[in-house]
């Protein structure tokens, strides 16, 4: 029998694969397809505080290994969602993780705020980054000292584990993974999408209306990789690896690089079952090489000097 | 909905850019109902990525069959198929057209533009099933974009074609000749219909009209299928309030006065 099980500071999880917010809905979409109860967790699509519309379609765009999106966090807010959704999910025993979004920071600890009388989440991740609302192209994942205050203030009002989600759209993402840690988050989680565009030259119109919007998908893995082996080597909170996995062996490389666990994204589009597919090639993987705990594996990345 | 990784081809029709494949899949053509769509996976490799959205075509037994036209990459990959291929498919996914009981002895209008012809085969069993009957207006640029329309002649559907050049059938827009048709005396108590927005647009104004009910079927790109991605979304009236709803979920048939037409809405 191979333990899977990986610790994110008090969070307990049976396996290391998550679902990424944004592309697991709100989790009921997928039982039709799975027992949500094999994931490691699920976090669920964005809240902010009231119910938010999003952007106009068209809001994808497929490119080379990738999808560009610009959903612009449309959801139904988190009264709506503790009210209709929440009690179908706390059914299910595995870790059920909300992301929490704010247009300020007030708005960050009044979401966190209310989910805390709720019962049946596991923890807060704390979307700073998405790249889809930004009013004048700033979210607090780009500054450090934006980074840091709103991690402090919802740190000091969350009764749950907090991971901060983090964007790889910035020169340096070791100094935004250090503030997050130095505020109190409990974990940080990488990367959420970057940011994007694509062309029709006939019309010469931007594809998405929006103009711009996150890629996400194959096509990001070696970058994210490369963002998350960094910030694992210098930071002491656990790391979550995000960023176009869609294998076992995907997923592997990100925790020999120093991920604790990882969250499958796009690949869920495709492939409804794809985050169980992963948990069983991981497991598979563990019984080829002799390894009885997958925790073994994290952060063994073998640099010859 | 259920997930088939390995539904067989078992039959392969093409016309030029156009293509109808019976797909071998028990759980999903049972339950699969007309104006319901597929997601299938048109390649096992990163590019192109995600799945293509298809109307059911027909479902029967254990078959069920898409129709599509060859529009991009995903199309061609797709098209390349052969006989005893499988192929990755998830459905039925969306609400499809409502056929209700008062259809006996009725007579619905069905209109098609081009492969927007997709759904409504499979409409025209079912409303025949239920004792009604189904008139089909078929129209597309050209002769060529009329390929299925064997189908319906041969399960002895009433089918009217049209062409903008003439070349087949009443030359000129198939609203065009709906509308002549109206006018001399054609009488419906349904409207369905799928094809490009405009056409659809003018459906609806058409109906509103006659004042009969109408339900079109929109096509949009979707990054799932399943209500996960919030990709597919188009200005609906959901209750009293409009807002961006998931086609896939809402849709893709909608009652006509649902669908808010405005600018980059439906294109």
């Amino acid at each position: 029998m191979i333990d899977l099980s990986v610790n994110i500071g008090s969070l307990r999880l049976k396996n290391p694969v998550l679902a990424a917010s944004g592309t697991f809905g709100y989790g009921m979409e997928f039982t039709p397809f799975m027992d949500l109860n094999e994931l490691g967790g699920f976090v669920v699509k964005g809240l902010y505080f009231s119910p938010r519309e999003g952007n106009p379609p068209p809001r994808l765009v497929e490119t080379a290994s990738g999808l560009i999106n610009a959903i612009g966090l449309q959801g139904i807010g988190v009264k709506r969602f503790c009210k209709e959704i929440l009690p179908q999910l706390r059914a299910y025993q595995t870790a059920l993780i909300v992301n929490v979004c704010g247009e300020n920071e007030e708005e960050y600890a009044s979401v966190v705020e209310y989910l805390n009388s709720h019962e049946g989440i596991a923890a807060y991740e704390l979307n700073i980054s998405c790249p889809n609302v930004e009013k004048g192209g700033m979210c607090p994942a780009l500054k450090p000292d934006l980074t840091y205050s709103v991690v402090k203030l919802v740190r000091s009002v969350s009764s749950r584990p907090l991971i901060t989600k983090l964007s790889p759209n910035v020169s340096d993402i070791v100094e935004i993974a250090l503030s997050a840690q130095e505020a109190g988050s409990d974990a940080v989680s990488l990367v959420n999408t970057f940011l994007a565009m694509a062309v029709d030259v006939d019309t010469k119109q931007p594809k998405l209306t929006n103009v711009f919007g996150g890629l996400s998908g194959p096509a990001i893995k070696p970058i994210a990789l490369r963002m998350v082996f960094q910030v694992a080597s210098q930071i002491n909170i656990p790391v979550i690896g995000i960023g176009g996995i869609m294998s076992g062996e995907d997923a592997l490389e990100y925790l020999i690089c120093g991920a604790k666990a990882v969250e499958v994204g796009t690949s869920n589009f495709i492939d409804p079952e794809s985050c169980l597919t992963i948990v069983q090639e991981l497991e598979r993987y563990c019984q080829t090489h002799g390894i009885s705990r997958i925790e073994d594996i994290i952060g063994t990345l073998d640099v010859k000097q | 909905m259920k997930k088939d990784s390995r539904a067989q081809i078992t039959r392969k029709e093409s016309w030029r850019e156009y293509f109808l494949l019976s797909l071998e899949s028990p759980a999903i053509a049972q339950n699969a109902q007309p104006g319901q769509f597929l997601m299938v996976r048109a390649s096992v490799d990163t590019h192109p990525l995600l799945r293509r959205p298809f109307s059911i075509f027909s479902a029967e037994g254990k078959s069920v069959e898409i129709f599509f036209q060859k529009v991009g990459l995903g199309t061609r990959l797709l098209s390349e198929k052969q006989e005893g291929d499988t192929i990755d498919i998830i459905g039925p996914l969306g609400r499809g057209f409502t056929v209700k009981k008062e259809i006996r002895g009725k007579h619905s209008a069905l209109i098609g533009g081009g492969r927007g012809i997709a759904p409504l085969y499979f409409l025209s069993q079912k409303l025949k099933a239920h004792g009604g009957t189904a008139r089909v207006f078929y129209g597309g640029k050209s002769v060529e974009d009329l390929p299925v329309r064997e189908r319906f002649e041969k399960s002895g559907t009433t089918l009217s074609c049209t062409t903008e050049d003439g070349s087949f059938g009443t030359r000129g827009q198939i609203t065009e000749a709906f509308e002549a048709e109206l006018n001399n005396g054609f009488t419906v108590s349904r409207i369905y219909a799928c094809g490009p927005e405009l056409m659809l647009k003018k459906i609806a104004e058409i109906a509103a009209a006659l004042n009969v009910p109408a339900e079109l079927s929109l096509e949009s790109v979707m990054g799932c299928g399943f209500g996960a991605c919030w990709g597919c979304v188009k200005r609906i009236r959901k209750g009293q309030e409009p807002g961006w709803h998931k086609i896939c979920e809402e849709g893709p048939v909608l009652k006509a006065e649902d669908i808010i037409w405005e600018l980059g809405n439906n294109d």
